[in-house]
């Protein structure tokens, strides 16, 4: 496997009220060109700071990311970001949107009249251009999410940074941009890292899903390779056993460390209420009886 | 009963039902009339009230008085706007008797540029108070929007000018005029002047009062844009220049506007003060002038002016409301 992007010992720190907290703590993960890798996990686990960490917005205390052999240090148009909340600007029309990236990202090598296309053509592959001229508070969401992706795309980028890109839409619509997506990841290949907490969403899109441990200290978990061909066909594969057996994969994980999770905070929970009142000793013994917290911790 | 729990039940439907009632003629009518008979009781309370109230000009005005007086300061304004007619009549007809005699072009001149002196009427203190306000609230825009930028893109300056704006802020008009008059008198020395020093008090006065709430607001506007936004930017890498007139800037517009509206609103209550005590001929001036006059009409006629002066803000406001809606792409801001 050729590694295209690698993110290696990444780890996190970051000062609070309550003195430093390390939310990624080694985190390791390599990526082929062209692969599409999900990141799933519990929410506060990490996976944002992951992906900020490789669009470089923010700075990893350890460890670092190369990017086809080069190290990465700042945000750039080669990792493109789609965000949850569309983030485009409201006083824009869906056009200069996207032109807005467009003129940046190609200002010395494209002419105005190759600008003005492939703008167009972006929008296409969303299929957004008819409402070229309207305002982001004119569109519904899963419109405004393509035009986000449409923005994102026409940077070219090395990496598509994609974080929970449909987690703010219903459910019909978000099926509707899943496919879209597997069109233009069909006839693009972009590397993509996505966020999801959607089962299904990474298990149709992936060719792996990367699971992240609970944090803080937070790092990847398991692998799961998604040996499925393409394209992939919604339908068929809700029947397909290959497919539900990933989809238990996930689900089997997933919710192991929401046990443990539950554990840990019930835990965290007696030792303090300990403290005062011994009579809460009891129960707080028996969570422990049933699995040490040391142990889930080391099991991870 | 059945009936009730699905009314309720269907939240839709009920808005719809909602919406449609509000057509009806007898909402229509509700809409129109409550504010009427709001206004009806009003009225019949001050006539009642101020026939109560003794003051040493006579019995406090009621609307009657009151309206009375209104048409009497039109008239005075149209008979002094015949008058001002005949005199620049009067002025041609010496010019052409000065042409035909042949006189020279210096002493034609002369003629010519002479002006109309007469008593300022109540309409021309409107105008006056409203150039004078105008002219204060746009110096100040024009200082504070700028200012209000810059000290929203930068922490550190931001935290250096807060202290000290939030110290200017409340102070009174009354407390800065006599500074401004000493300043504007110390400073302001020309034989020809282009302005009154009455006027330029004023105005600057004004601009004081008004500095402040558009410097917040667009401070705050520029400090709290979307963080998204600005990561946006950052993976553009857009340079600052860009980044400040596409980004930052039209992103802060709606609470710039939001300043500047609260900005005028100050300015024109600011300005009645300062008009009094600087002698500027407007609204304040007719005020203070009426006041010491001390003539039975006199209360009357302050009444006018007050009702007007408020009148005046609210047009003021509005306009500015419009403006705002015009010119902010944020378009689900309640304005009202
Ligand atoms: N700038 C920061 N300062 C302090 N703590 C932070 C900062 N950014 C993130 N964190 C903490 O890091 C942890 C992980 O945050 P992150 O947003 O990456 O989680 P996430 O996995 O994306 O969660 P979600 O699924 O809810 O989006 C959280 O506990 C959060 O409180
Ligand atoms: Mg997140």
């Amino acid at each position: 496997m050729n590694q295209y992007l690698e993110i290696s010992h990444v780890g996190i720190t970051f000062p609070t009220d309550n003195g430093p907290l390390t939310v990624l703590d080694g985190v390791d993960l390599k990526l082929a060109q062209g692969e599409f890798v999900s990141l799933i996990g519990h929410s506060g686990c990490g996976k944002s700071t992951v992906l900020n960490i490789v669009a470089g917005l923010l700075n990893a205390t350890e460890g670092g990311v190369v990017l086809e052999g080069k190290e990465v240090d700042e945000p750039g148009p080669d990792r493109a970001v789609v965000f949850q909340h569309h983030s485009l600007m409201p006083w824009l029309s869906v056009y200069d949107n996207v032109r807005l990236a467009v003129d940046q990202v190609f200002k010395k090598n494209k002419t105005k009249q190759e600008r003005h296309e492939w703008t167009l053509h972006n929008l296409e592959l969303v299929h957004m251009t008819h409402a070229l001229d309207r305002k982001p508070d004119e569109i519904s969401g899963g419109m405004k999410q393509r035009v986000g992706i449409a923005r994102a795309l026409a940077m070219e980028p090395k990496v598509l940074l994609m974080d929970e890109p449909f987690g703010a839409l219903d459910s019909l619509t978000r099926t509707h941009m899943q496919d879209s997506l597997m069109e233009i990841q069909a006839n693009l290949n972009n590397t993509v890292i996505m966020i999801t907490h959607d089962v299904d969403e990474a298990v149709l899109l992936s060719d792996r899903i990367v699971m992240m441990t609970n944090g803080p200290n937070a790092r990847v978990g398991e692998i799961l390779d998604i040996d499925l061909p393409r394209p992939r066909e919604r339908l068929a594969l809700a029947e397909n056993p290959t497919y539900n057996h990933y989809r238990a994969e996930v689900v089997r994980f997933l919710h192991e460390r929401h046990l443990q999770k539950e554990q840990r905070d019930s835990h965290d929970e007696n030792n303090e209420g300990s403290l005062s009142s011994p009579e809460t000793a009891e129960p707080d013994e028996q969570v422990k009886g049933a699995k040490p917290a040391t142990s889930v911790r080391l099991a991870s | 009963m059945n009936q009730t729990a699905t009314m309720t039940a269907n939240p839709v439907a009920e808005r719809i039902g909602q919406f449609a009632a509000s057509f009806h003629p007898i909402k229509v009518l509700k809409n129109l009339l409550v504010p009427f008979i709001a206004m009806m009781v009003f009225l019949l309370l001050w006539s009642a009230g101020a026939s109560q109230v003794q003051t040493s000009l006579g019995v406090f005005p009621g609307p009657a008085k009151v309206w009375e007086q209104s048409l009497s300061l039109w008239q005075e304004h149209q008979a002094e706007r015949v008058k001002e007619a005949a005199f620049y009549e009067r002025l041609q007809k010496r010019v052409d008797k000065a042409i035909a005699a042949g006189k020279p072009q210096e002493k034609i001149d002369r003629i010519k540029s002479r002006k109309y002196t007469g008593k300022e009427t109540f309409i021309d203190q409107i105008f006056t108070s409203l150039i004078t306000v105008a002219t204060g609230f746009l110096v100040a825009s024009l200082i504070a929007i700028p200012l209000g930028i810059i000290i929203g893109m930068n922490q550190t300056l931001y935290s250096a000018f807060n202290p000290i704006i939030q110290l200017l802020k409340p102070v009174s008009p009354l407390a800065w005029l006599p500074l401004v008059t000493m300043v504007v008198s110390a400073v302001y020395v020309s034989n020809d002047p282009m302005f009154s020093k009455s006027f330029l008090t004023s105005a600057i006065t004004v601009t004081l009062c008004c500095l402040w709430p558009t410097i917040l607001n667009t401070a705050v506007g520029v400090a709290g844009v979307d963080k998204d936004l600005i990561n946006v930017s950052r993976v553009l890498r857009l340079g600052w220049l860009t980044k400040t007139v596409k980004i930052v800037l039209p992103s802060s517009i709606p609470m710039m506007f939001t300043g500047l509206r609260l900005s005028l609103g100050i300015g024109w209550m600011v300005l009645i003060a300062a008009e009094m005590l600087a002698q500027n001929p407007g609204l304040g001036k007719f005020v203070w002038d009426e006041f010491q006059n001390g003539s039975s009409n006199s209360l009357a006629r302050i009444m006018v002016a007050v009702i007007a002066i408020g009148f005046i803000g609210f047009l003021l406001d509005r306009a500015m409301l419009t403006l705002q809606k015009i010119f902010s792409w944020d378009k689900n801001a309640i304005l009202r």
